[in-house]
């Protein structure tokens, strides 16, 4: 069996699957139900500096989208930070990690923007022996209005000035968890390091408006009539936290620099991907807020299964494997040619393929009088819209022509290795000659 | 209750009371908002859908699916609507396993279909139960139109000619229009006199006149619809029934599946008499409808028997297996000697038939059955043909009379196939009285 444990800048679980700082981690009684569940760490629900905790609104705090079945693919929330005195929070923690000695344990913080704030966080959390702090610079709503939160997440200067700070003021390892509300997210990533941060974790929540109401023409969620941009999380934002966590994985200035990958993990095949685009461990929100705990299970049999099957290990092995294969357009293989091909035994006749290639495509599909449907090789330019159309999973496939053969859409023979770097039509190799 | 399903003899009450509106509810579950969007979403948008190919009134099905999808059950009506104004009986009897679900891409492929039947009740009661009639007739031609028999195929005729702003004239010989979808339809397919609302609602395009009570033949001829008005369109059913030509057919007991049947739907269901013993004789689906609802009048025992195999029964696999399960006896490959009895039915003789070179033949091998309600369901005929034949039925068009439905050439014997050839002489007169 596959060793799931893992030690992420020094903190152990017995498994990469981490709750991410919202409502799951909000309380003893939650987490101490995580842990019997099998989570392997939480990150604590974000904590506030001393004094009257925030208020959060009293109508719907969510709002959702969803696939067939009801299936939720995407929640949005504009809830704030945790709404609970600060030491109340304090001692939970304590207690918790008390007795839950195998399990992370990292408290999320988020306060104003001003040295003596922070210091005085730290110190105060500094005796419930959590393993470690995350910076909160990432909710986009309600926190971000008092200057903290994406407020300072979307400011290089102001993350490495936090991040240097706290590191002056504890021993403790910090993790800087990154908002996905910027242009280039290297940059916060790059500001994160240079403050001495242990590791970056991202995404938090992307602004967003679920729905718009159209009987009382206000945004979902709803309050009052009125709504506003909440944060948006699960399943349906997973591919823009991937690309996020693959840009700072493979920026030669933070290669190397821990990441805990977040944004919706719903199984072990979700967190395998972020792993292998670099991420040490995962954190997850939304499927346990859809599902409830006990999801992790199927996450560490999953994981466990498939290292198994490709003989890894640890989790160390995984971790940054796809890495290297991540790169720009300009380097991809423009001498790379495949063909789309439908294998007939598995088609069932549906025309999808063929009303995307023939409407939207490249009219490389022929449709014969008893619905058989094949690709004419001398028009499909790969594409592959066929593919992902297509309602029967491997039914198309996309074969690589070998090198020297011919492909008859170009009249020419697949040749070697080439890219848009050197292509003749790239204006810059014709200005260089 | 005075009797029960033992009770001897052809006798009413059988159940108690709470059994009969139980027993004769919808068959099918209605979805609700929820499991028709789930059911929508197994659609997958075919290009050139094969199930749409396969409905005889040629239904958008993948439009109407993800209109429903996406939430507007309404518009999937219209949808449903334009190309089959009956598209919530149809919704209701069409055999789909043996149409449109038959072909879908999905039953193809695993062995279940889009549930493209039930989806279209979903769309086509959401509209219905809001009163809206979602077309409007064209302006006046001046033109008249006669047409003979309120079924499916008269009012589908009727609708499309008043749409497009002709006037109508429907000649109905029974006391109620609607045909065999109120005197013929098994009434679990259509409860709570969906038969009767379809028709009220259909009416609401206005123009169309319905005179019950007249009859072709009897109170009016052809010759004077021919001269009173611009066309005339024939939609007049089977109204006859093929004789058994066995021994012993009009004791008393021995009836026309098809009588009993309308005689049934215009009753209260407690009140209809119903035999202990009860065999109905044929295969299509008068006599599955026959021999299930003897069922569910509390006969004891019913039998259903076919002279062929079971891959020969017209009857589909559906309907056979919704027969069984509803606790009918079906014997295949048997066919009737003589009803015996004295004054009344008391059991009938068959023999095992062979299907042989020379067609099919009785062998020797004979059984005979208890029964003492026989009920005849071995094909409906013309009962006259007011124009030239075509084969057993009529010709679609001579001159200006047109005829469509179960009594004109083309097609099975279906109500959506009556809608669609109903619609389609429509057109075509629209077209001649336009030209
Ligand atoms: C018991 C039974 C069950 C059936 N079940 C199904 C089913 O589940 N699904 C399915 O698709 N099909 C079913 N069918 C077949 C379907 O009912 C018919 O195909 C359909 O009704 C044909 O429509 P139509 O308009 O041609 O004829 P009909 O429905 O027979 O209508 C003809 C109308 O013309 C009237 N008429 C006849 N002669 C005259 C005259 N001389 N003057 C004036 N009016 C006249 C009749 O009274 C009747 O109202 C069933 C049939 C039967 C008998
Ligand atoms: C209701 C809710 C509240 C959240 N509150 C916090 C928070 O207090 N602090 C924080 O760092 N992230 C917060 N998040 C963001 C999550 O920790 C996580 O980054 C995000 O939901 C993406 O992960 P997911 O797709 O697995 O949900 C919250 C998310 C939700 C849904
Ligand atoms: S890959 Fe693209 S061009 Fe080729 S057949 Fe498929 S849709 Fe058409
Ligand atoms: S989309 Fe797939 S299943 Fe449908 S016709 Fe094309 S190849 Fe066949
Ligand atoms: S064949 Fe089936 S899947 Fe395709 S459009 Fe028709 S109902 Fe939908």
């Amino acid at each position: 069996m596959a060793d799931l444990t893992t030690n992420f800048i020094g903190i152990k679980s017995p498994n990469p699957f981490w709750l991410a700082s919202a409502p799951p981690t909000d309380k003893a009684y939650n987490v101490e139900r995580a842990y019997e569940a099998g989570w392997g760490g939480v990150v604590w629900k974000t904590l506030g500096s001393e004094g009257p905790p925030v208020v959060n609104v009293s109508g719907p705090r969510y709002g959702a989208i969803w696939g067939a079945d009801r299936r939720l693919l995407g929640l949005n929330n504009i809830e704030l930070i945790t709404d609970r005195p600060l030491q109340v929070n304090l001692d939970e923690i304590k207690m918790v990690k008390r007795k839950w000695r195998d399990r992370a344990l990292v408290i999320s913080l988020m306060v104003p923007c001003d040295e003596d704030s922070w210091k005085d966080i730290l110190s105060r959390i500094e005796d419930t022996e959590a393993d470690g702090v995350e910076l909160n610079f990432g909710c986009p709503h309600g926190m971000a209005e008092r200057g903290m939160g994406s407020a300072v997440g979307q400011v290089p200067e102001y993350i490495e000035m936090v991040t240097r700070w706290v590191k002056k003021h504890s021993r403790m390892p910090c993790i800087v968890k990154l908002t996905p509300n910027i242009s280039d997210i290297r940059k916060p990533a790059e500001a994160a390091h240079r403050g001495g941060a242990d590791a970056v974790s991202l995404i938090n929540t992307i602004n967003s408006i679920t729905s718009v109401n159209l009987d009382s023409f206000s945004p979902e969620p709803m309050i009052d009539g009125k709504g506003t941009h909440g944060g948006y999380c699960g399943p349906a934002v997973k591919p823009i936290a991937l690309n996020m966590v693959a840009e700072i994985a493979r920026n030669p200035v933070t290669r190397g620099l821990p990441i805990s990958g977040i944004g919706g993990v719903t199984t072990w095949r979700d967190a395998a991907e972020f792993m292998a685009l670099g991420a040490g461990n995962v954190q997850v929100c939304t499927a346990a807020m859809t599902y409830g705990f006990k999801v992790v299970q199927e996450m560490i049999s999953g994981l466990s299964q498939y290292m198994d099957e490709k003989g890894m290990n640890a989790t160390a092995d995984l971790v940054g494997r796809a890495v290297p294969n991540v790169t720009d357009w300009q380097f991809l293989n423009l001498n790379y040619v495949t063909k789309a091909k439908i294998n007939q035994d598995d088609c069932i006749k549906c025309g999808r393929c063929y009303a995307a290639c023939e409407d939207t495509s490249h009219q490389a599909i022929a449709m014969s009088a008893d619905r058989t449907f094949t690709v004419k090789d001398d028009e499909c330019v790969a594409c592959n819209l066929c593919v992902n159309v297509c309602p029967v999973e491997n039914c198309i496939t996309m074969v690589e022509l070998p090198k020297g053969t011919l492909d008859e859409r170009t009249g020419r023979k697949v040749a070697d290795y080439a890219n848009w770097t050197t292509h003749p039509n790239n204006p810059a190799v014709a200005a260089a000659e | 209750m005075s009797n029960s399903p033992l009770t001897p003899g052809v006798v009413a009450h059988r159940l108690a009371p709470a059994a009969y509106s139980q027993n004769f509810s919808d068959v099918q579950p209605v979805f609700d908002r929820h499991e028709a969007r789930v059911a929508a979403d197994r659609c997958y948008f075919c290009h050139d859908a094969p199930c749409m190919t396969a409905c005889p009134t040629t239904i958008d099905i993948p439009l109407f699916i993800r209109q429903i999808a996406t939430g507007t059950p309404e518009a999937a009506a219209k949808t449903i609507f334009s190309q089959n104004i009956l598209g919530g009986m149809c919704a209701r009897v069409c055999p789909t396993e043996q149409l449109c679900e038959e072909v879908c891409v999905r039953e193809v492929a695993e062995g279940k279909p889009v549930e493209i039947g039930r989806l279209q009740r979903f769309a086509t009661d959401t509209l219905m139960a809001t009163g809206v009639h979602p077309f409007v007739r064209a302006a006046a031609t001046g033109k008249k139109v006669a047409v003979v028999g309120a079924g499916p195929a008269g009012l589908a005729c009727a609708h499309r000619l008043a749409m497009k702003g002709h006037e109508v004239m429907i000649f109905e010989r029974r006391a109620k229009a609607g045909g065999l979808n109120e005197y013929g339809i098994a009434t679990y397919k259509t409860p709570n006199d969906f038969a009767a609302r379809e028709v009220a609602w259909l009416l609401q395009i206005g123009g169309i006149t319905v005179k019950t009570g007249v009859e072709l033949g009897r109170d009016i001829t052809l010759a004077g619809l021919e001269a009173d008005y611009d066309a005339v369109f024939l939609g007049i059913g089977l109204a006859g029934v093929n004789a058994l030509r066995a021994a012993g057919e009009d004791l008393d007991g021995v009836r026309n599946a098809v009588d009993f049947i309308a005689e049934l739907r215009q009753s209260d269901k407690a009140a209809v008499a119903i035999g202990r013993d009860v065999v109905v004789i044929g295969g299509g689906m008068t006599a599955v409808d026959a021999a299930v609802q003897s069922k569910l009048l509390g006969a004891q025992n019913v039998t259903m028997v076919y002279r062929r195999g079971k891959e020969k029964m017209s009857a589909s696999e559906y309907e056979q297996d919704h027969a069984t399960q509803s606790g009918v006896r079906i014997i295949y490959g048997a066919a009737p000697i003589r009803v015996l009895g004295t004054g009344k039915a008391e059991a009938v003789e068959f023999a095992y038939t062979v299907d042989g070179p020379k067609g099919l033949e009785m062998s020797s091998e004979t059984f005979t059955l208890k029964a003492d309600q026989v009920f005849k369901a071995i094909g409906q005929t013309l009962l006259a043909a007011p124009i030239a034949q075509d084969g057993a039925k009529l010709v679609t068009q001579a001159g200006k009379v047109w005829a469509g439905g179960d009594c004109a050439a083309g097609g099975e014997d279906l109500t959506v196939t009556a809608v669609a050839e109903g619609r389609d002489a429509a057109e075509a007169i629209h077209a001649t009285l336009m030209a």
